[in-house]
């Protein structure tokens, strides 16, 4: 979320390597990046041993708590299951079918979200007509539209979709809108004399300060479309990870469970970080602090 | 692209009688109170004021991002309406898009005016050169540090060719050492590509070494003070800074800045330079 909070704007920096020629400023502008560079390498490396560290001792505790005698599935035995499920294809045809599901209703959520949050956040009569219903619907849990979803649509795949499609929807309308509102008005008014108008402003200011809010929803609008799918799963379907589980809670395998829960918190993590990723590469230029 | 050449005489800036009022939680604050105000053209003057004196109202009144109560602004004749790259400007915190380099922020308003991408590049070139930045055309914006953005900002808005500068507090957030660069560096390049500058301060320095007239200010109402004409002898430079003219010179802005007798004004037009009829001076 730090980026959220990132403004738009240059940082004045008075004091640092500011001196008469181009050349002087370079001299005394390099040697202090790559100091910075080696001392973020250095916490990076650090940072990460203590994560393999940590990853590993909780591995610990819970193959001891599975071994004095708690209900647990031991590691080995999720392992196992997990190779199991693995090799007759099983999981495989779940993950296909969880990750259409979450990547089909998050897209359009996305697609969907990003040119009302522009509407809204530009014109103020779209944000008049569309707030009041965005703010309403937005307070409801979407696990709470599933009754009405299966009611109206039945019990196929567009239940599932349209609730993971309203999860992702709603984290991205509104950050998208923060974005437009947040714009620098300096930045707008320096487009403005160098004789731009509004088209233009739009396309060639608007849009590119928004894009780091932008990202920012998508990452949330992501994790929410993936809280819902196990939810969303439970509405009759045939396939994925949310019915797998459920299944597994019928006869009480836990291993199965636990798979489930193992692959569900892997897959979450990894499409975060391409979003993480994209938004490194998209939003280098902002200044952190 | 060309700048206007007005009919030799004529002012290319005139300021007739420009009220502006803000509505302050219910009450009227007077930003600017009937200035009037000429600026001739290739003229380079300094507005120098406390806070409040409506000196950054007027500019952006000027720019086209602000309209006044009453009276009018006139660019060449011509009523200002709206921003317009005849008149360019450069704010106080830079106001690069942090997401272009150097380059592509100089060639943004090129871009606007529909130029090619060849004419761009090769107008964007002589620019950033001309402020020293050749080596960080492609550069972002955060790897440079204040003094450059400033730089890049000036290239900016010199490249899109307008007849005057409005420059509103430039060097205001950079250290001494380098604001004095800087104002020397903005001469320098003034008197080589002439332009009409007009350059709010709040440094009194700064004012009498940049300008050919400084406009003091006063606030409360906003209304012109008094207008100095700064004749200094041969190029202005770091030696100027230290002479008896520029320290004589500086005296008398310094105690119109911070010695103000209430309710004088005076009318900084061509039309004349005494003080006003209503002045209580």
């Amino acid at each position: 979320m730090a980026s959220m909070t990132e403004t738009v704007t240059a940082r004045d920096e008075p004091g640092t390597a500011t001196s008469a020629s181009a050349l002087a400023d370079r001299t005394t502008e390099k040697p202090r990046r790559t100091r910075r560079a080696r001392q973020d390498s250095a916490k990076r490396a650090r940072t990460l041993l203590l994560s393999t560290i940590s990853i590993a001792a909780g591995i610990g505790v819970w193959w001891l708590l599975s071994s004095i005698g708690f209900k647990l599935p031991s590691p080995a035995d999720v392992v196992v299951r997990g190779w199991e499920l693995t090799v007759d294809g099983t999981l495989g045809a779940d993950l296909v079918a969880s990750l259409t599901r979450v990547l089909v209703g998050f897209a359009l959520g996305t697609i969907v979200a990003i040119p009302v949050g522009f509407l809204m956040g530009w014109y103020a009569w779209a944000r008049g007509l569309i707030e009041p219903w965005i703010q309403f619907f937005r307070t409801i849990p979407p696990l709470a539209i599933i009754p009405l979803a299966i009611v109206l649509l039945g019990i196929g795949e567009e239940p599932k979709i349209l609730v993971i499609f309203l999860a992702a929807f709603f984290a991205c309308v509104i950050s998208t809108f923060q974005g437009v509102v947040n714009v620098d008005r300096t930045l707008i008014n320096a487009a403005r004399v160098l004789g731009t108008k509004d088209a233009g402003i739009f396309v060639r200011v608007v849009v590119p300060a928004s894009v780091p809010f932008i990202l920012v929803g998508m990452r949330v609008g992501l994790g929410a479309a993936w809280a819902t799918l196990v939810a969303a799963e439970l509405i009759a379907a045939q396939q994925g990870l949310g019915y797998r589980m459920q299944q597994a809670q019928l006869y009480y395998d836990l291993p199965t469970i636990f798979v489930g829960l193992i692959v569900i918190g892997v897959l979450g993590l990894v499409m975060d970080r391409l979003l993480l990723l994209a938004e490194k590469k998209l939003t280098g230029w902002q200044e952190r602090r | 692209m060309t700048p206007n050449t007005p009919t030799p005489g004529s002012p290319r800036i005139s300021v007739r009688n420009v009220t502006r009022t803000f509505d302050l939680k219910g009450e009227g604050f007077v930003a600017l109170d009937d200035v009037s105000l000429d600026v001739a053209d290739n003229e380079f003057i300094t507005v120098v004021g406390p806070s409040g004196c409506g000196k950054s109202t007027l500019m952006n009144i000027l720019a086209g991002l602000d309209t006044p109560t009453s009276g009018e602004a006139l660019v060449d004749g011509r009523p200002v309406t709206g921003p317009g790259p005849d008149r360019g400007v450069i704010f106080q915190q830079y106001a690069l898009f942090p997401w272009l380099t150097v380059r592509k922020n100089v060639e943004f308003g090129l871009k606007t005016a529909g130029l090619s991408a060849k004419e761009r590049r090769e107008k964007a070139e002589h620019f950033i050169e001309m402020v020293g930045l050749g080596e960080f055309a492609d550069a972002l914006p955060k790897m440079l540090s204040g003094g450059m953005k400033q730089r890049c900002a000036i290239a900016r808005a010199y490249a899109v060719d307008p007849s005057i500068l409005l420059m509103d507090e430039p060097f205001g957030a950079l250290d001494a050492l380098t604001r004095v660069t800087l104002q020397e560096q903005l001469l320098d390049t003034w008197s080589r590509e002439k332009r009409t500058v007009m350059f709010i301060t709040h440094d009194v320095d700064e004012a009498v070494f940049l300008a050919n007239r400084v406009v003091v200010m006063a606030a409360r109402p906003g209304r012109i003070y008094d207008v100095i004409d700064v004749e200094l002898p041969g190029p202005r430079t770091e030696d100027l800074r230290l002479s008896p003219e520029f320290t004589e010179l500086r005296n008398r802005v310094w105690s119109a800045v911070y010695h103000q007798t209430p309710g004088r004004r005076v009318d900084a037009t061509h039309r004349s330079v005494a003080p006003h009829p209503t002045a209580v001076a």
